[in-house]
């Protein structure tokens, strides 16, 4: 096993017709961590996560995983990888726990299907057929295959879309529990918290390329921001607040009687901030100091709501 | 505990290819809808024509005057080999491809060549099991099969080759909808048109010409002159086929896309 990082894209162009998909994105994934690929519908993440599985061959850039060319090294690297694809994959009329199964004999030395089953709550399906198991049942199936082959590296496209809380949380608990055991994971997902919890490593992307990219908390921390929101009633005069606050802060009204307000969030701050609700005889209710979220920066970035 | 420790691994070639061919049999024999097509239909047609005198066949035989069932049981083989490898085949590997089995096989360890073989393998499988079925109730109709056998497996491997590639370079190139419909269709009219049931010296000859080129033509028309007529192998007939097979699979391999 080589020291390389575990996947490792430069430039990467990737055109549809006249459609360019992926724009001059870079990526790199270190061996061990949990990678996650975040942005809108249409951002090119799992244009990009396809081609590093060897599914589309790249129209500009370089790509290599493991150290390997996905497309030209396509037989050495498959056994070393775990794919789950957005949706699909399986035969209609083939039982979940048979495919599990099944998947498990193509590779040398698989997991035990029968903890998966177990461990993703698959169990009161495992003799129902694909094409009756729920949304949520069949992300899971998938995620099982794609993990079955003990893989050092796996690419998760979107894995707890349409997953109900539960079934998420057990999502996440293998998720960490792969990188606990030193597999890679790269996983595409268009839901911040997701990104937040799981990952090391953020890339957010946008139009085909990748606008920024760090650990979530260096994402957030941005220009050492930060947000003060609370409720009250409607209409508060916003601008008599502000002359009472450091000249840098911002305060607006998000929706009627929801307000924010951005600057340094200090005790004096947040002092001043009661007394001029005291003063208006203002109540700020679900008073709370919160750091950015990976929402606001791609907002910020952007200008657009990243589940749009 | 590492239950995930990494330890990657293509399992060995036989097994893959093994286990594969037991999965798509099983899918193929659960499937109702294939089973009509590849089971029922010729059962309930070779009983129906065998027991019923719904159309004049000829019915001499190389031992002498023999039954409906002598005319109609290579027509009904032929029909089998058709409808798996044709029908059946296309229309499950069109849907496969819609639901992204092929792809999602596509990044696993097994090679693109070794789910061909299995898909094959499924094939052949079926078929077997179509002949024991067909010949059966054949028998049971009284029908006296002449010829060597050897004969009669050279035709039918390669019917099933000229089908797959036919059936795999429609699933391969058109929308799964569109191979449901055609697949039917194109049984449907080389039932009729094809000499399964129907003698082609009932068509015009003009139009028995062109369908005599036909790959299920070939293969009834070959498989009746060995099984009825105990002739040698029929080598005008085999090499249709066989050129169908050359021209269907090469087709096939070129334009067949896997998404």
């Amino acid at each position: 096993m080589g020291n390389e990082p575990a996947v490792e894209v430069a430039g990467l162009v990737k055109r549809y017709g006249a459609k360019t998909a992926v724009n001059g994105l870079d990526l790199t994934v270190e061996r061990g961590a949990i990678a996650a690929v975040l942005g809108p519908n249409g951002a090119g993440k799992t244009t990009t996560v396809e081609t590093c599985e060897g599914y589309r061959r790249p129209d500009e850039g370089s790509v290599r995983v493991l150290g390997l060319d996905p497309v030209a090294e396509s037989a050495a690297l498959r056994p070393r990888i775990g794919v789950m694809l957005q949706s699909g994959g399986v035969y209609a009329g083939a039982r979940a726990e048979e495919m599990l199964r099944h998947t498990a004999k193509l590779h040398a030395s698989p997991v035990d299907p029968g903890l998966l089953i177990e461990r993703l709550g698959l169990e009161s399906c495992g003799r129902t057929p694909y094409r009756r198991l729920s949304g949520g049942q069949q992300q899971r199936l998938a995620l099982a295959m794609a993990v079955v082959g003990r893989p050092e590296l796996v690419f998760l496209d979107e894995p707890t879309a349409g997953l109900d809380p539960q079934a998420r949380r057990a999502t996440w608990d293998l998720v960490r529990e792969l990188r606990a055991d030193g597999v890679t994971v790269v996983l595409t997902t268009h839901f911040m918290d997701e990104a937040e919890q799981l990952a090391d490593h953020v890339s957010i992307i946008d139009a085909g390329r990748v606008i920024a990219g760090g650990t979530p908390e260096q994402l957030c921390r941005g220009g050492a921001e930060n947000t003060l929101r609370f409720s009250g009633r409607p209409a508060l005069d916003l601008a008599s607040l502000l002359n009472a606050l450091p000249a840098d802060s911002a305060a607006a009204e998000l929706t009627p009687g929801n307000y924010r307000i951005e600057g340094k969030v200090n005790p004096q701050m947040l002092a001043t901030v009661t007394s001029w609700c005291a003063q208006h005889g203002v109540m700020p209710d679900r008073l709370a100091v919160e750091r950015r979220t990976l929402e606001d920066v791609f907002l910020e970035l952007t200008g657009k709501e990243l589940r749009a | 505990m590492t239950t995930f420790a990494p330890d990657p691994g293509a399992a060995p070639l036989p097994r893959m290819i093994g286990a594969q061919t037991a999965l798509e049999t099983r899918m193929l024999l659960r499937n109702g809808e294939q089973l009509l097509l590849t089971v029922i239909i010729p059962s309930l047609l070779l009983l129906l024509f065998g027991t019923v005198d719904i159309i004049t066949v000829p019915t001499q035989t190389a031992g002498g005057a023999g039954k409906s069932v002598d005319f109609l049981a290579p027509g009904i083989l032929a029909l089998a080999v058709m409808s798996t490898a044709f029908t059946g085949q296309a229309i499950a590997t069109g849907f496969e491809r819609r639901y992204g089995v092929l792809k999602r096989l596509g990044a696993s360890p097994l090679p693109r060549w070794a789910l061909m073989t299995a898909k094959t393998g499924s094939v052949l499988v079926t078929e077997v099991l179509q002949i024991v079925l067909l010949t059966v109730i054949a028998f049971a109709l009284g029908w006296s099969p002449h010829g060597n056998p050897l004969s009669v497996l050279l035709l039918l491997v390669l019917g099933t080759a000229a089908f797959s590639g036919l059936g795999l370079l429609m699933a391969g190139t058109l929308k799964a909808e569109a191979t449901l419909a055609a697949a039917n269709l194109v049984f449907l009219l080389l039932l009729v048109g094809g000499g399964v049931i129907v003698p082609l010296d009932k068509f015009p000859a003009g139009v028995r010409s062109a369908l005599e080129l036909l790959p299920i033509s070939a293969l009834s028309d070959g498989l009746r002159d060995v099984l009825q007529h105990g002739a040698g192998t029929p080598w005008a007939d085999a090499g249709i086929l066989g050129v169908w097979a050359v021209l269907g699979l090469g087709a096939a391999a070129r334009f067949f896309r896997w998404e």
